[in-house]
């Protein structure tokens, strides 16, 4: 199988402070791959360095051939890449259907836009409850709905999920975990961050543990699942 | 009928700074900053407008679009220039000095071009105005003029927020740069987009102004551009209805006081009203709380 995605020896900085230390992964086409690791490992500097929200000191991110680090970070999500940012970060004072035409905002085919608008609803039927309500007057978990819903409406090949369960309700993880499989099963490539480890490790083909900055482990899911030492560290 | 009259002045005085301070407001709410160089851009417009009746003596409407062009690629290069390369500086003083020094530039370049005497300013609109109730109430041309521009604006840009891609991508950005970002919205085009809008308003405003106050000197804009940012932060800094009200308010307390207290006191009143609003509702009158939801 095709790598879709691959990262290698990439280093970021904040000021004189290492954030990234030369990691290394990639990601298959149609897997679900976890980065899992404690706070400040390093795993949203990852996604942020991908979608160019973050500047890569050295190393490269190769996306389907392509060069990212070179690339403005508006132009990437047109690439086929899209993130569910850290915290939703949906715009709260837009409606839950300006929100998902944002997510929309590179493609500019309107019966595309529909039957998209039409495949969201039916996979979150409360986004299309509220559709006209402010996405600030959600509650975290179907913010955390129109966030992927969002994201998805870009149409992308492979989507960057930075801790979708941060601050849910044990019902709303379980949902959506159960939705990240739906998603991946239509065909789209997942790349999930997660303190969560054991919800994380038990969705992922594979999976990458991150500590202060490097790799220091990698392994198919369900033996990290299994690992003494992750179990450990992260499954507590 | 005379309150009529000080009124529908005040309401005026309030479109135009109305208009000024959308520009404000707009680039707050998307560059994060204060421009304060933005009550020149006024200036600017009125000097174009003067320099180019002068050469044509003809038609104001094309001194008026001739302003409206250079004010808006005066304002781009300004942000590209001057505000870009400091955005994300470690301190968001950097970029507030920075414009308080190209206000001082700009006053200082048109004082070195047309000097410091003041010029007269020939009103761009010609009407006379009208004359209601048997010849008590005499509205001016202008003073009409005025408050139809400023209503049109606002309309308009309202439509162009609400229901247009570009607009829809400036709410986003202000909102929230990153994940405007991770929508593909290219942000530093969107802010110059918005520097560009509100450097075209306010060569409109310029227009408006020296056609109802007809003297022209490098300093016009900025007493104007203050009370602007004032009608801006008491409206609620970052809301374009809140802009409207804020100047309307300002402009109408400014006029009745200068009319029944005192003219010498009408700019203590103006700002004295900031104040106690700022100390009853800091985030002004139709301001948001802000509140992050984690």
């Amino acid at each position: 199988m095709a790598n879709l995605l691959e990262v290698n020896n990439l280093s970021v900085y904040y000021g004189v402070i290492q954030a990234l230390k030369g990691i290394s992964f990639h990601v298959d086409k149609g897997e679900i791959v976890a980065l899992i690791g404690a706070n400040g490992a390093g795993k949203t500097t990852t996604l942020h360095t991908l979608s160019g929200l973050i500047k890569a000191d050295s190393g490269s991110i190769l996306y389907q051939g392509k060069e990212l680090t070179k690339i403005p970070n508006h132009k990437i999500v047109s690439l086929g890449m899209a993130q569910v940012p850290e915290g939703r970060r949906v715009f709260a004072e837009m409606t839950v259907l300006q929100n998902l035409k944002m997510g929309a905002y590179t493609r500019n085919d309107k019966a595309e836009f529909e039957s998209t608008l039409e495949m969201i609803y039916k996979r979150f039927p409360r986004l299309e409850e509220r559709k006209s309500q402010f996405a600030g007057t959600l509650s975290g978990g179907e913010q955390q709905m129109l966030a992927m819903g969002r994201a998805l409406m870009s149409h992308p090949d492979i989507i960057l999920m930075d801790e979708p369960s941060m601050g849910l309700s044990p019902i709303f993880v379980n949902e959506i975990f159960s939705i990240i499989e739906d998603v991946n099963k239509d065909g789209v490539t997942v790349l999930l961050v997660e303190q969560n480890a054991k919800k994380a490790l038990s969705i992922a083909n594979r999976a990458y543990v991150l500590e202060t900055g490097s790799i220091v482990k990698e392994g198919r899911g369900i033996d990290l699942l299994n690992d003494e030492e992750i179990k450990k560290a992260y499954l507590g | 009928m005379s309150f009529l009259t000080y009124l529908i002045n005040g309401l005026s005085l309030g479109s135009i700074y109305a208009i000024i301070a959308l520009g404000y407001t707009m680039v707050y709410g998307i560059a994060k900053m204060l421009n304060f160089a933005h009550g020149d851009f006024i200036m600017v417009g009125c000097y174009i407008i003067f320099s180019v009746s002068a050469a044509l003596s003809g038609n104001p409407i094309i001194g008026i679009l001739i302003a409206i062009v250079l004010c808006t690629l005066l304002g781009i290069t300004t942000e590209f220039v001057a505000y870009r390369p400091l955005r994300g500086a470690a301190s968001p003083l950097a970029v507030l000095i920075t414009a308080i020094g190209v206000s001082y530039l700009l006053e200082n370049v048109a004082l070195l071009i047309f000097g410091a005497d003041i010029k007269s300013f020939t009103s761009v609109v010609k009407w006379e105005g009208i004359t209601l109730f048997d010849g008590q109430l005499k509205i001016q041309g202008v003073t009409i003029v005025t408050i139809v521009v400023s209503i049109v604006i606002l309309i308009v840009l309202q439509l162009f927020i609400n229901k247009t891609k570009q607009g829809q991508a400036m709410l986003a950005a202000s909102e929230d740069k990153g994940a405007a970002a991770l929508m593909g919205i290219n942000v530093n085009r969107t802010i110059m987009l918005t520097f560009a809008i509100g450097s075209a308003l306010a060569a409109i405003a310029g227009a408006l102004l020296c056609s109802a106050y007809p003297s022209l000197s490098p300093y016009t804009g900025a007493m104007p551009g203050i009370k602007a940012f004032v009608a801006a932060v008491l409206g609620g800094i970052g809301s374009i209805p809140g802009a409207m009200i804020g100047g309307l308010v300002l402009g109408i307390v400014e006029i009745l006081s200068k009319t029944y207290i005192s003219s010498q006191l009408s700019d203590a009143i103006v700002f004295g009203i900031l104040v106690i609003v700022l100390l009853v509702k800091p985030t002004g009158i139709l301001g948001k709380k802000i509140q992050e939801k984690v």
